[in-house]
């Protein structure tokens, strides 16, 4: 049986065919991780696996075995994160459905590369779609989370 | 996460009206069970905590106005934002219209949100007054206190009293002066942010109830079609299903009820996904089921070629077209679907003969009228929470998708919530009509039109809700087609036949979306002719400043819902919007080689938009290098969501000029994800997007849709400056634009 770490606790399930998104969503009741697509197309599932971006709608739970799963529960509970704090500066949700995953996707951007251009940014940030159309705002606030981590 | 222990105190809390205080409005006040809370007005409470809790009644999808109408509540009755708690309003007649299309939250509702605040704060200030035995006169209020020279209550120690107290005549309310307002036409911090930030939103699938299922529907892919036969014994047999069950097609006309299809019921999301890959099932197409949008272009464009039904006719066209020559143009935009990142979703629970539901609806007392009507249970017996949704562009306005979560919480006797796949939100829309345009127009010597000719034809939302409706409504035909406020002196407007063979919806700034393509692309395309600059030909072309008056023209015009004495059709706002935009943009500074600058100008949901943008052509692809719009909606209440949608319009603009189709095959939609309907992503979006605030103090009006509509034709415009391609139909991804 597989098992990881999801936001520092250990888990171990039976459940290896389920995908990630929906073992945090229906088995474990962590609802921040979102369905958008169920393909790995629009990054609203989003979390970090050993600190990368990756899309738990494709990843079945018995590919985490020994693994370090982030939601974005597990940033910061309270919003404290840089990343969540500048996106409160900036203003950057409207409807804030995909945002979850956008902001999961800027914290591992700024792990790989914690000073990155704006096009490093833009490249870094477009398996993530939002449909209400934040993504200036988005990019603003990682450039400003960006400073804040230095 | 909601978790709902269906408390009885909890599920009568904003629906059981007990013999109470006052009367507003001949709505009664209800009470609940803390008695010494002061509750003056349903949108309203005051708590001896000093909490000050305000009803949102119309959904939040994104537009900010879970903030900005409580915002304007706060401001009149001064009270302390961090104090304020917003509870989203359950579907409920007495609080209004809560059907959040249309961009007229904030226009409809300014005034009895300012009247609310105003009078209880007028009720808190005779409390004090009274307490202190002093004159109200000489009594202020401020940020959840009462003042009287040195002494001062709080709100929370007033309330009890102020309970006691008989509401105000409307007569005898003070409101406030712009200068002295402390939210409205500033800020207020968002009241769903730290939540959204932090995962903790909870919108439609993230509600949980007590031995809840989980169900997916795999509907029939031609609408009007149903099951004819499917593998039910192989599917129940498999450990994760739970059970079938069919649901018959719908009786036309579509409304809001179910297409034919399947239900699997499961006992979590992933299973009832899944099991549908084991699915085997053979359909009754119907009638619809040899739909295909290639023959259907051509259908839509031989009717424009025909003359239809006159819309608005002013002078006579014919007369004047006669042995003239003509300048002429065809347009063509495609069917479109709305995508919102939150795919439908509704949690429906029928038990002792009431139906609750909690659904990112866009309409919730269209899903109470919908749920009683399918159940045959009255609409007081349905209980419509709305939850946030995940964006809803027109979409959560047809609430199918309500209507099959209360039907199969019937059939399983328990909680059940329906979710739907992006494949079946793809393929399952109301969709945004394909429309072809004809438009022509006969120039006199100083080149403008001395009379224009333009036919529109459409599958119309009419056909959702008429079988066998053939155009539009009037609503729908006066979005830029028979209000467009040039000054020509003969205008022949006709709407040619369309019949709809899939269900036909509303998509943030509907009908516009072609007919402001249509219309702005073709006075550029006179003015290019014409070889005059044009912004200058567009202030001509406006004419003098003036209320443009359709009765004059025969002309049916509902004017989106609003008084056409309040918001008239005003030719200045158009020419002053479109001038300041102008300007902030530079129009007249010289552009590099193989760039070009376009500009579009309209009135949408009574306000006024201007989109100027320079694009370059490399490759044959075209760039946004820049992009400006104006926006000039009178009053402002919160400023930065007009800026958040006025970029997020853009946004989707651009989406849908550059990518946005729907196709249709054999009567069923081709597309089903992201990977073949594609949207904009972060790097297709330039970062830098110029938004001007034309503020004033005039009513105000629309701010959710009408930035979208400009996009299109400006983008197109300045294509044509770039390289001389005039593009007539989108979307851009379809056109060859080699240089």
């Amino acid at each position: 049986m597989p098992s990881f770490k999801l936001n520092g606790e250990a888990i171990t399930t039976d459940k290896t065919d389920m995908p990630l998104l929906w073992f945090l969503r229906d088995e474990l009741g962590k609802t921040g991780t979102r369905f958008g697509c169920g393909k790995g197309l629009c990054g609203a599932c989003s979390v970090l696996l050993d600190g990368q971006s990756i899309r738990s709608c494709q990843t079945p739970v018995s590919m985490l075995d020994g693994k370090e799963v982030t939601s974005i529960e597990g940033i910061s509970e309270n919003g404290e994160h840089p990343v969540q704090k500048a996106w409160v500066e900036e203003k950057v949700p409207q409807c804030g459905y995909c945002q979850s995953g956008q902001i999961i996707s800027a914290c591992s951007l700024l792990k790989s590369n914690p000073t990155p251009s704006d096009e490093d940014i833009k490249n870094g940030m477009s398996a993530n779609i939002c449909r209400c159309g934040t993504y200036p705002r988005i990019n603003q606030a990682i450039k400003k989370a960006a400073e804040a981590m230095q | 996460m909601i978790f709902h222990k269906l408390d009885r105190r909890e599920f009568f809390k904003w629906t059981g009206i007990t013999a109470s205080s006052s009367m507003l409005f001949g709505i009664q006040a209800q009470s609940d069970e803390n008695s010494s809370s002061f509750k003056p007005d349903l949108f309203l409470e005051i708590t001896p905590e000093d909490k000050v809790k305000i009803i949102c009644h119309r959904s939040e999808m994104g537009t900010g106005i879970k903030s900005s109408l409580p915002m304007i509540i706060a401001d009149e009755l001064e009270a302390d934002w961090t104090k304020v708690e917003v509870i989203q309003g359950l579907g409920d007649k007495r609080y209004g219209s809560q059907n959040t299309d249309g961009s007229r939250s904030i226009r409809n509702f300014y005034d009895k949100m300012r009247q609310v605040g105003a009078s209880a704060g007028l009720m808190l200030e005779l409390t004090a007054a009274k307490k202190w035995h002093v004159p109200v006169r000489e009594c202020h209020r401020k940020v959840n206190k009462v003042y009287y020279k040195n002494k001062a209550l709080s709100y929370g120690e007033l309330c009890s009293d102020a309970a006691k107290l008989a509401v105000p005549d409307e007569k005898n309310l003070k409101y406030k002066k712009a200068k002295d307002r402390r939210y409205v036409g500033k800020a207020a911090k968002n009241v769903d942010i730290d939540d959204i930030v932090t995962g903790k939103a909870a919108y439609g699938n993230d509600v949980r109830l007590p031995n809840m299922l989980f169900a997916t529907i795999q509907r029939c892919p031609v609408v009007g079609g149903d099951v004819k036969s499917y593998n039910k014994e192989e599917l129940e047999n498999m450990a994760s299903v739970l059970k079938t069950h069919v649901i018959p097609n719908f009786t036309p006309p579509p409304v809001f009820q179910p297409q034919g299809g399947i239900a699997i019921f499961a006992r979590d999301s992933w299973s009832a996904i899944k099991a549908r890959e084991s699915l085997k099932v053979e359909w009754n197409l119907g009638p619809n089921k040899d739909f295909n949008t290639k023959d259907y272009r051509k259908y839509l464009e031989a009717q424009v070629k025909k003359p239809g039904t006159p819309k608005r006719t002013r002078g006579n066209y014919a007369k004047i077209a006669e042995d003239t020559p003509l300048v002429k143009a065809d347009y063509y935009t495609p069917f479109m679907a709305h995508r919102p990142m939150e795919p439908p979703v509704s949690t429906a629970h029928f038990h002792d003969g009431i139906c609750e539901l909690w659904t990112p609806t866009q309409n919730p007392q269209a899903v109470q009228s919908a749920v009683a009507a399918a159940l045959g249970i009255k609409e007081e017996q349905v209980y419509s929470h709305v939850t946030l949704l995940g964006g809803g562009f027109g979409r959560k306005g047809q609430v199918d998708f309500a209507v099959e979560s209360a039907l199969l919480s019937k059939e399983m006797n328990c909680p059940v919530q329906v979710v739907w796949t992006r494949e079946d939100d793809v393929q399952h829309c109301y969709y945004h009509a394909a429309a072809a345009i004809h438009l022509e127009a006969t120039l006199n010597e100083k080149k403008y039109p001395e009379g224009l000719l333009m036919r529109t034809a459409f599958p119309g939302i009419a056909s959702t809700f008429v079988d066998g409706a053939l155009y539009d409504n009037p609503t729908i035909l006066g979005m830029n087609f028979t209000d467009i406020p040039y000054d020509i002196p003969n205008l022949d407007l006709q709407v040619c036949d369309a019949p709809a063979h899939v269900r036909i919806g509303w998509l943030r700034s509907v009908s516009n979306i072609q007919h402001a393509f249509a219309t702005s692309s073709f006075t550029d395309e006179l003015a290019r002719k014409a070889n005059i600059d044009p912004v200058v030909y567009l202030n001509k072309l406006l004419g003098p400043d003036r209320h443009v008056d359709l009765k004059k023209d025969k002309c049916d015009y509902p004017n989106y819902g609003a008084s056409i004495e309040k918001y008239p059709i005003d030719t200045k706002r158009l020419k002053n919007v479109l001038n300041h935009v102008a300007d902030k943009f530079d129009w007249d500074k010289e552009l590099a080689i193989g760039h070009g600058k376009g500009i579009s100008v309209i009135r949408s949901f009574l306000s006024y938009i201007a989109i100027a943008t320079e694009v370059s052509i490399k490759g044959g692809v075209v760039n946004i290098e820049r992009i400006d719009i104006g926006i000039d909606c009178g009053l402002m209440v919160n400023p930065d969501r007009v800026i958040s949608q006025m970029e997020g319009s853009i946004i989707f603009g651009i989406s849908l000029a550059t990518l946005g189709e729907i196709t249709f095959e054999n009567g069923a939609c081709v597309q089903s994800n992201f990977h073949d309907a594609p949207v904009s992503r972060n790097y297709d979006i330039l970062d830098k997007i110029n938004v001007h605030l034309l503020q004033n103090e005039k009513a105000p009006a629309g701010v959710g849709e009408p930035g979208v509509p400009p996009v299109a034709p400006a983008i197109c415009n300045a294509i044509f400056d770039a390289c001389g391609i005039r593009v007539r139909e989108l979307p851009l991804k379809n056109v060859k634009l080699d240089a």
